[in-house]
């Protein structure tokens, strides 16, 4: 009744290719948006930056990242711990050689650095299609953590082999570092993955993007049209590996300010990134989120009403929690195996025929 | 007995929250624990938190507290995942009247992640025997703690120890001494000491590493059989350890000549490996069992009482790793008992626990007061040293229990204390903090 | 020389222990197309069920004192019952309701079922190291260690004769009995297969049967490395460029690439490991994989991937 698109017309091309075509949709999100820029920095806590809203933003973004690879380009990759690694130790690297440099520029320059890491292991791609692609990523997986580990200079000769971030400031404000200003480091990561989800989901729709999806519908017959595998699977890699570096970074300085390769970075963050992308569904930046928010946030939640609000001990609880979120995705799939961003389509569509569905 | 147990516990709560609404809560000392019950590294995590758990739960049943002000000890279940401390952290900070009042992250990776938030929200953090090994240095690290002994010093004193076995450190010269790590921060840390110790004693120091989680050994040990080391020293957690026992037993290393660090010498680690295992050494810094006045009173007033958090593990109390977790308990308490002594208030906050912490000082006659004589080491904090003593003894397994079959030994202070002084004064550098003046 | 021969056999050996896990794999992506993430999980829950039977463990009140003592003939059967069970169960519940959907989304619904499983294995029978013991051989043979100063562990030559077993009975299983040549049907064309009249739940309760049997011949055998505990279930990912390199759907690949990364990449520690600081292992796995991937794309016994527009 209220959510329909009877009655609107489109007078030029650029309102057809809006984003958010439907004026309900749109003024949905950027009240969201405006809720997050504009009321959440006033009442963010240690708790809420640090635990909650830090780590869903950088999750989102790496899931952005690998959804660009697996899900618009159809490349499995389950390097996505040791992309991150990159970003991070290669932004611990620039900032300590120059501590003058803006952190900025200095994450987008991580970015870059781990695109290019992500070009090379993605060459593989070329010959090995499916599930056989993911041994070339996880080859870098387990070799990038291991250079880490063995190759002092990327954690400038400490004893141990962690990592610490320097306080560093952005436009004044201190942003990394344990004296970090809640506020601000939750607005700079804010604007960072803002920014870049919009872009990605531009880049989605244009030419490259178009090239993406062919190769993953089927790259044969992408070839035969006329778009080039080399230059489709590498882009998707490189531009893949360009958002993962910046949320490697990014987790590294403001949301965990200390890292060690192997567990960091794991094969473990592989697989969490790559299962938040399938329930949040796979070729969607909205399902990045979404799914992000699935794994990042349902675990603390179930953990809170376990233990705080029926009384478990914290084991117990975790086993049952453990039980519950295995529950749950298996649930969510059987419900919509296309991801929860489907499943807001259905709503959307739901929404568009009530309360008359006949 | 979890499932039951939670039922009971959660009638008990809904009766006492009808019951109970609008009664204030008395004022409590908040002590978290980091504990993990679950994931790879749980058979070790499980005795440790229950020994810390049911040394409070003994203070508050047999003294009613500390100084009669109960503790609530608040677990948070970490999984050893770095990520999940983190927000374990932000969660029990603020928890309570008191706040947090000391934190024991139980992993060397969640300790990084706090040494630089502890100073800002001014909660001490005790790594005990874990951690950030420069740590040691009480004017860089104000907040943090980790006596009685860091990885460094035992890594020297395990080599003192090898020493009086081959009738003197002369005899060091040309022995081959092989390291067995874990490939991680934790399993790196006393690489450094031990080329040091190299040096200067002139014995042969080669490390070799094993990856997580290291169920597959081989290549590792067919170069030890190759070789033939002297000795093989091992700085591994979880099922590494195992895996390794059973492989030196495999290739006949002699048991008595592989020493473990104290993360790698518990009965979980040796029991898969059966008789086989027998001989094999560890470092400790307390003794093993259940003989002495406090295990009585726990099994008294806490498991007879039914107030133990896991009323199974009776038959397990003085295990190595829950001596362990008792004997941190201990400190922890101490320290909170010295806060209390120095600001005259029994409403302490975290700082003021880290100024306990500091002056603590808990000598053989205090340990005999609270049950605890003979257990472990006396220590002394000061403001420039917040490693304590340093001592560090080799136990054995006999095949049944566990037994110290050494002296303490004092670590080679003059190597020691100058790699500590090294990398505390680099991060000091690289984080801009000013080491304090102590005086 | 004999130093080599030995790190070839160990090689071997390990190699062998993967292809354990790998053949798990294996069935379950020839029958079905499913990558199941929960396949080490499996053999942690197989391990700690059949432990929990031989030591008469009350499942949910682990810590009361055993409640009898079964011989080890009947405990693996009991287990191998349940882990039946938990395959028709899974059938029902899961993959009935997610019939013809994509690959990528049966592998998500697998890490569901790992994560109960996980928690359900933790909460039935608690988390602490276990030791089984089932009387396998263990330690170093003594024969050739005297006899030739050759270093082989028992458990592991028993092992690879329980894998020879397994495999030469897998491969009967599927070649000479009907439910065999259905599966292989169903391997090969699920809609065609559909259409003469083979039922395709059963084929998966079959083929998830299997490969929880399979889960529990590994979980022995690694259980019996290191005791029963968590870390069992990461053992899967030392089975992945195992299964990678022989191929998704082959058998023979599974034991043939659990060789060749085996003793590859034994080699490698041993012989290159101290000029670049060791533990190079793991990641030499799958680098050795990743080469012999370029030359063939589907693995060393992958079927043929035509691609048609």
């Amino acid at each position: 009744m209220f959510y329909r698109e009877a009655g609107e017309f489109k007078t030029s091309y650029a309102a057809d290719q809006a984003i958010f075509p439907i004026p309900q949709d749109r003024w949905f999100v950027l009240g969201l948006v405006g809720v997050a820029f504009l009321v959440l920095p006033w009442i963010v806590n240690d708790y809420w930056t640090n635990s909650i809203l830090l780590p869903f933003l950088v999750y989102a973004l790496a899931a952005i990242g690998l959804n660009i690879l697996t899900g618009y380009c159809g490349q499995l990759s389950l390097g996505t711990g040791a992309f991150l690694a990159v970003g991070g130790y290669s932004f611990y690297k620039l900032t300590t050689a120059f501590p003058d440099l803006n952190i900025l520029l200095a994450m987008m320059l991580s970015g870059g650095i781990t695109a290019g890491v992500g070009m090379l292991f993605g060459l593989p791609s070329l010959r090995i299609k499916g599930f056989y692609l993911a041994v070339a990523t996880l080859a870098a997986q387990f070799f990038i953590i291991w250079l880490f580990y063995k190759v002092p200079w990327f954690y400038n000769y400490n004893a141990t082999g962690q990592i610490t971030v320097p306080p560093r400031e952005f436009l004044g404000v201190l942003i990394t570092g344990p004296e970090g200003v809640n506020w601000a480091k939750y607005l700079y990561t804010l604007t960072i993955v803002a920014v870049m989800a919009l872009v990605a989901k531009n880049l989605a729709r244009s030419a490259v993007g178009r090239s993406w999806m062919a190769i993953r519908d089927m790259d044969i017959a992408a070839e035969l049209i006329g778009i080039r595998p080399l230059q489709a699977k590498l882009s998707a890699f490189g531009v893949s590996s360009f958002y993962i570096g910046v949320a490697g970074a990014l987790m590294f300085a403001v949301y965990l300010g200390a890292a060690e390769s192997g567990e960091t970075f794991g094969i473990q963050q592989s697989f969490d990134v790559l299962f938040m992308i399938i329930i949040g569904g796979l070729g969607t930046i909205l399902g990045s989120f979404l799914g992000a928010g699935f794994l990042v946030l349902l675990p603390i939640a179930l953990e809170l009403v376990l233990v705080e609000g029926l009384g478990m001990h914290t084991g117990f609880a975790e086993q049952v929690k453990f039980i519950l979120l295995g529950s749950l995705i298996i649930f969510f799939l059987i419900v919509e195996p296309h991801g929860l961003a489907r499943l807001w389509q259905i709503g959307k569509e739901k929404l568009r025929l009530w309360p008359f569905p006949h | 007995m979890a499932i039951s147990r939670w039922l009971t516990g959660l009638a008990a709560g809904i009766v006492a929250a009808t019951l109970g609404a609008g009664t204030l809560a008395a004022y409590e000392l908040t002590i978290p624990f980091f504990s993990y019950r679950t994931g790879p590294y749980a058979p070790n995590g499980i005795p440790v938190a229950n020994g810390w758990h049911d040394y409070f739960t003994l203070l508050n049943e047999r003294d009613g507290g500390i100084n009669g002000v109960k503790v609530n000890v608040v677990e948070c279940e970490t999984g050893y995942n770095t990520k999940k401390g983190v927000e374990c952290y932000e969660k029990v900070k603020n928890r309570g009247e008191s706040g947090a009042l000391i934190i024991q992250p139980l992993s060397t990776g969640i300790t990084y992640q706090l040494i630089p938030k502890a100073s800002v929200d001014k909660i001490p953090i005790h790594s005990m025997g874990y951690g950030r090994t420069s740590a040691a240095n009480g004017r860089v690290f104000k907040w943090v703690f980790n006596f009685p002994a860091t990885y460094w010093s035992q890594a020297s004193a395990l080599i003192k120890y090898i020493g009086d076995r081959e009738g003197g450190m002369a005899n060091l010269k040309g022995k081959k001494i092989y390291l067995v790590y874990h490939n991680s921060a934790y399993g790196k840390e006393p690489i450094r000491t031990l080329e040091a110790l190299s040096k200067k004693h002139g014995f042969v120091f080669k490390g070799l590493p094993v990856d997580h989680p290291g169920q597959e050994q081989k290549a590792t040990w067919l170069q030890i059989r190759r070789e033939r080391p002297d000795w093989v020293l091992m700085w591994g957690w979880g099922v590494m350890n195992q895996v390794a026992i059973k492989e030196a037993a495999s290739i006949r290393f002699p048991m008595d000549r592989f020493i473990g660090v104290w993360w790698s010498g518990s009965e979980n680690d040796v029991k898969p490996a059966g008789a086989a295992a027998k001989g094999y050494l560890s470092g400790t810094f307390h003794q093993p069992g259940a003989d002495f006045p406090v295990h009585k009173d726990i099994l008294k007033y806490v498991y007879d009482r039914g107030k133990a958090i896991d009323p199974s593990f009776r038959p397990r109390v003085g295990e190595v790793l829950y001596n362990r977790g008792l004997v941190g308990a201990m400190w922890a308490a101490e320290a909170i008992r010295k806060a209390m002594e120095i600001h005259g208030t029994k409403k302490v906050r975290g700082e003021h626990v880290r100024d306990g912490l500091e002056a603590l000082e808990v000598d053989e006659a205090r340990l005999k007061e609270l049950g605890f004589g003979g257990f472990t080491v006396p220590i002394k904090i000061t403001c420039a040293n917040h490693e304590g003593p340093g001592l560090v003894a080799v136990q054995q397994w006999d095949g049944k229990q566990w037994k110290i079959v050494s002296k303490f030994y004092e670590p080679d202070r003059e190597i020691v204390d100058a790699l500590i002084k090294e990398d505390s004064e680099k991060y000091a550098k690289e984080n801009n903090i000013t080491p304090r003046d102590c005086k | 020389m004999l130093f080599f021969v030995e790190v070839v056999i160990s090689g071997l050996t390990a190699g062998v222990m993967y292809a354990l896990v790998a053949l798990g794999f294996v069935l379950i992506f020839k029958a079905s197309g499913v990558f199941n993430f929960a396949q080490g999980v499996l053999a942690l829950f197989a391990g700690l069920t059949l432990h929990g039977l031989l030591t008469g463990t009350v499942p949910f009140v682990h810590t009361v004192n055993p409640a009898w003592a079964m011989p080890a003939w009947l405990a693996i059967l009991t287990t191998i019952a349940i882990m039946i069970l938990l395959a028709i169960v899974w059938e029902r519940l899961v993959l009935a309701n997610l019939v013809n959907q994509e690959h990528i989304i049966l592998f998500m619904a697998t890490l569901g079922l790992a994560y109960v499983l996980e928690g359900a294995g933790d909460i039935i029978w608690g988390s602490d190291v276990k030791v089984l013991d089932l009387g396998l051989p263990q330690g170093a043979s003594d024969y050739f260690l005297d006899t030739f100063n050759l270093y082989v562990e028992k458990l592991e030559l028993f092992a690879a004769a329980t894998a020879g077993v397994l495999v030469v009975v897998l491969a009967l299983f599927f070649n000479k009995t009907r439910i065999g040549r259905a599966l292989r049907a169903v391997a090969d064309d699920h809609q065609a297969a559909l259409s003469v009249g083979i039922s395709l739940r059963t084929i998966w309760v079959i083929v998830w049967s299997v490969a929880g049997i399979v889960a529990l011949v590994a979980g022995i055998m690694w259980g019996a490395k290191s005791g029963i505990q968590f870390s069992l279930s990461l053992i899967a990912l030392k089975a992945l460029p195992v299964l990678i390199l022989g191929g998704f759907t082959s058998i023979p690949g599974a034991i043939v690439g659990g060789l060749i990364i085996g003793v590859g990449e034994k080699i490698a520690e041993v012989y290159m490991g101290p000029y670049v600081g060791g533990a190079i292992e793991n990641w030499f796995a799958y680098m050795l994989a990743l080469v012999f991937l370029l030359f063939r794309p589907q693995g060393l016994f992958g079927e043929k991937i035509i691609e048609r527009v």
